[in-house]
């Protein structure tokens, strides 16, 4: 079967050869510890989740912890302001790789109904986000198919040296609000800050080949 | 059939009679009583004296796109009764370029942080508030975002935060 | 947020210069994502030692302009909005928003309408008395108590997503009626749960109610005085702890509470655990009432006729009737709508959580010209500082347990 010949190899009883890769994706996957960042609505559905009928215990993940320094996985269920922002990129960098984050709900998504002057339109503007759950809010089994998605993905895709983190060699600035000099993905006419950075991003343009 | 709250009228009048003639109105069975702006304070703290103990809001209307509306903005003093179960509104209106109006802290503790919310989404001043600080806004913003002339979505303050990439976190 | 050191009373001089008691105090920063806030809030705690000196509450970490995005919605569409209000008991918003709406329009609704809209607000009382009592057991380590009361939300859950289609987030009423009619299903598991529900009400009472270690951490703690209630605008299940005897639907009967019987839950003594003590016993008369309700449910129509021009025709009316066909098109058509008078009117019902009420101006538009929301969490939360002077750190989570400040009514 393998094209290379192996060395035979004695290997005593409950020794299992793998890759690494495999071995410490299979850990990561199955031990997820999340934090959850609730702060509106979904929060509840959140709670919903992981107490007694839905029971997220049993797909290995229901050891909420409230310090970013013990999860690996942070839920951002409900709308996130732009008060809170600066708290959610605050612990999102305060919790140890390797991390993921899901963004549970329209509003942590997309903003939801709230298209609002104080409701940061999407938290993935302003963080890396890998799984996104739709719903307002979504019913407890799509968290938990979320939570299995990811752990999928976490097995597909991820690697001991966390290579798949290392975003800055395959994409651009990726959610910048700016991404080609002069279009405009969002409205800046009136902000100040934004029109410094848009010059500033004009001046420094490359011109890409 | 739809409740209809205990008359006001024998309130009214020593009002009046206290106060000289205020206009009044009634819809729905809720009366509203105008106050200018200068005889807020002993208004209200006639009205508090006369049993209506319980502050239930303290809110504004910013009347800027309002037909017909002579001033721009309308406070709003919802006051009620514990005792008898009576309502009654007072309404102050004050206009730019400095809507101000004494605070009605000293009366009622639960005026302190309506009057705060007041101040931060519509910029009326209260004055003599203890501490009139925004309550719901970033300290830092400038602008009162519930007047008619700040728009639905802002003015991009919420597309202004650092982002924070795989590659910075 | 920046505390100067002015404001806590430190002084940069050393200890030669006289030190103040002040000195020793220690800033602790609570929130707002901290597990016992359930919600975003944020404290800065002045501690001496254990014991909490002073407490100053900052909010508005989930302000996301609910007021604003009134002004832009319809009176229908607005209601979904209102569900993400007080997210513990959305039904109760849904009541309120529309009770204020027909008090501005001026609409009588049908008596069945009245019956399901109290059916389903007191549901909604349960379901949020059980999430705070739960959350008061968590916090002060009854972990099975909350369990116990999670899973007959889920049951109150179930019964919503049966009536309306959506577990959570209901958006249930409509102007002059409600979404959906109550089907004999509904009104079968609305029975099941009445006949189900006092026994694990019983088993809770059993698990917490003479708690040693319950009692001993909620007892005493977080006194409001009547007084102090009145003063601070204190409503619902918080003011009636401290003896308040106000209740909306005792003193300004709204729905079908007139005819229904029932009992104004009090107490004097105004601590955490008096607070407990009045949410488990409304719970028992929620369900007298929901009894009550569901036994005289009225015959006939949800809605309220097409002469009202507010609610939709049915679709036999709209086939079958000049009228209904007039009235369909006109309520579907932008420029139509309501009737809405140049008025401001505010009317309130008794939400679980206290006097919800809307403050609503009307310009003859079919959205609202201003739509505030008079929120119990505000109030209640501005009271925090006075009841956690002198305990300590502890306690912190057993007050702002039993107060219930859910974040989204708060900030809005």
């Amino acid at each position: 079967m393998a094209l290379i010949q192996q060395p035979r190899l004695e290997l005593p009883e409950n020794v299992v050869v793998g890759r690494l890769d495999a071995l410490a994706n299979w850990c990561r996957k199955n031990s997820l510890w999340p934090m959850p960042f609730a702060t509106a609505c979904c929060g509840i559905e959140l709670m919903a989740t992981g107490a007694s009928k839905h029971d997220l215990a049993r797909f290995g993940a229901e050891v909420f912890r409230f310090s970013p320094r013990q999860c690996d996985l942070m839920i951002v269920a409900g709308r996130v302001v732009m008060k809170m922002l600066p708290v959610l990129q605050r612990i999102w960098q305060q919790m140890h790789e390797p991390k993921w984050c899901i963004s549970m709900g329209a509003c942590a998504s997309t903003g939801g109904v709230f298209d609002t002057y104080a409701v940061v339109q999407g938290i993935d503007r302003f963080i890396p986000v890998d799984m996104y759950v739709p719903g307002c809010p979504p019913r407890p089994e799509q968290l938990i198919q979320a939570i299995i998605d990811l752990q999928d993905k976490i097995q597909r895709e991820g690697t001991i040296s966390g290579r798949e983190f290392d975003t800055a060699g395959r994409q651009l600035r990726k959610r910048a609000l700016v991404e080609h000099a002069g279009v405009l993905s969002t409205d800046a006419s009136r902000n100040p800050v934004l029109q410094r950075e848009l010059a500033a991003a004009a001046e420094s343009a490359v011109p890409r080949t | 059939m739809p409740f209809t709250p205990p008359p006001v009228d024998d309130v009214l009048a020593r009002l009046c009679g206290r106060f000289g003639s205020l206009e009044s109105s009634v819809f729905r069975g809720q009366t509203r009583v105008i106050v200018p702006a200068e005889a807020s304070f002993d208004v209200l703290s006639f009205l508090k004296e006369t049993g209506f103990d319980l502050l239930v809001d303290v809110t504004c209307v910013d009347y800027l796109e309002y037909r017909g509306a002579r001033h721009r903005y309308g406070l709003v003093y919802l006051l009620a009764s514990t005792a008898t179960s009576q309502r009654l509104t007072v309404r102050v209106f004050v206009d730019d370029p400095r809507p101000a109006v004494r605070s009605v802290v000293p009366l009622w503790g639960a005026a302190n942080w309506l009057e705060r919310e007041v101040w931060d989404l519509f910029g009326i001043r209260f004055e003599g508030h203890p501490d009139l600080r925004r309550l719901v806004m970033p300290e830092e913003f400038t602008a009162h975002p519930l007047r008619k002339d700040y728009p639905l979505q802002g003015r991009g303050e919420r597309h202004n935060f650092p982002v924070i990439t795989r590659d910075h976190s | 947020m920046s505390i100067a050191p002015a404001e806590f009373g430190t002084t940069s001089a050393g200890p030669e210069a006289g030190v103040r008691s002040e000195d020793y105090l220690w800033t602790l920063n609570f929130g707002p994502q901290h597990p016992a806030t359930h919600t975003t809030l944020r404290l800065v705690l002045k501690l001496d030692g254990e014991r909490v000196v002073d407490a100053m509450p900052e909010m508005g970490y989930l302000h996301s302009g609910f007021e604003k995005i009134g002004e832009h919605l319809t009176f229908n569409q607005y209601v979904t909005v209102t569900d993400r209000m007080n997210y513990i008991s959305p039904m109760a918003n849904n009541v309120a928003w529309h009770h204020a709406v027909e008090a501005l329009l001026g609409i009588q609704l049908t008596p069945r309408c009245t019956y399901i809209r109290t059916i389903i607000a007191e549901l909604a009382r349960i379901s949020d008395h059980l999430l705070c009592n739960g959350a008061v057991g968590l916090d002060t380590g009854a972990f099975t108590f909350f369990l116990y009361g999670f899973y007959q939300r889920e049951v109150i859950y179930d019964i919503f997503e049966t009536l309306c289609g959506a577990r959570f987030t209901n958006s249930y009423t409509r102007v002059g009626g409600a979404s959906q009619d109550f089907t004999p299903l509904v009104i079968e598991k609305i029975r099941t749960f009445l006949r189900t529900f006092p026994k694990t009400l019983d088993d809770m009472e059993r698990l917490l109610t003479r708690n040693r270690i319950f009692v001993d951490r909620t007892k005493g703690v977080g006194v409001l005085s009547r007084e102090e209630a009145i003063d601070r605008g204190a409503t619902g299940p918080v003011a009636r702890a401290s003896g308040v005897t106000r209740d909306l639907r005792k003193d300004e009967p709204y729905l079908a509470y007139a005819d229904l019987d029932f009992k104004i839950c009090c107490a004097s003594a105004g601590d955490c655990y008096a607070r407990y003590l009045v949410r488990m016993q409304e719970m028992r008369e929620s369900l007298r009432i929901v009894a009550q309700a569901l036994d005289n449910l009225p015959a006939g129509p949800v809605d309220v006729g097409i002469d009202q021009r507010v609610a939709r025709p049915t679709k036999q009316q709209v086939y079958s009737t000049i009228e209904g066909t007039i009235s369909h098109f006109e309520l579907s058509m932008s420029n139509r709508g309501f009737e809405v008078p140049c008025e401001e009117s505010y009317a309130a019902i008794e939400a679980p959580n206290g006097e919800l009420g809307f403050y609503i101006v009307g310009d003859g538009g079919e959205s609202a010209y201003r739509a505030r929301c008079r929120p119990p969490s505000v109030l209640h939360f501005s009271i925090f500082p006075q009841l956690i002077r002198g305990h300590t750190l502890s306690d912190v989570v057993a007050v702002l347990g039993s107060l219930n400040i859910i974040a989204a009514e708060l900030d809005r």
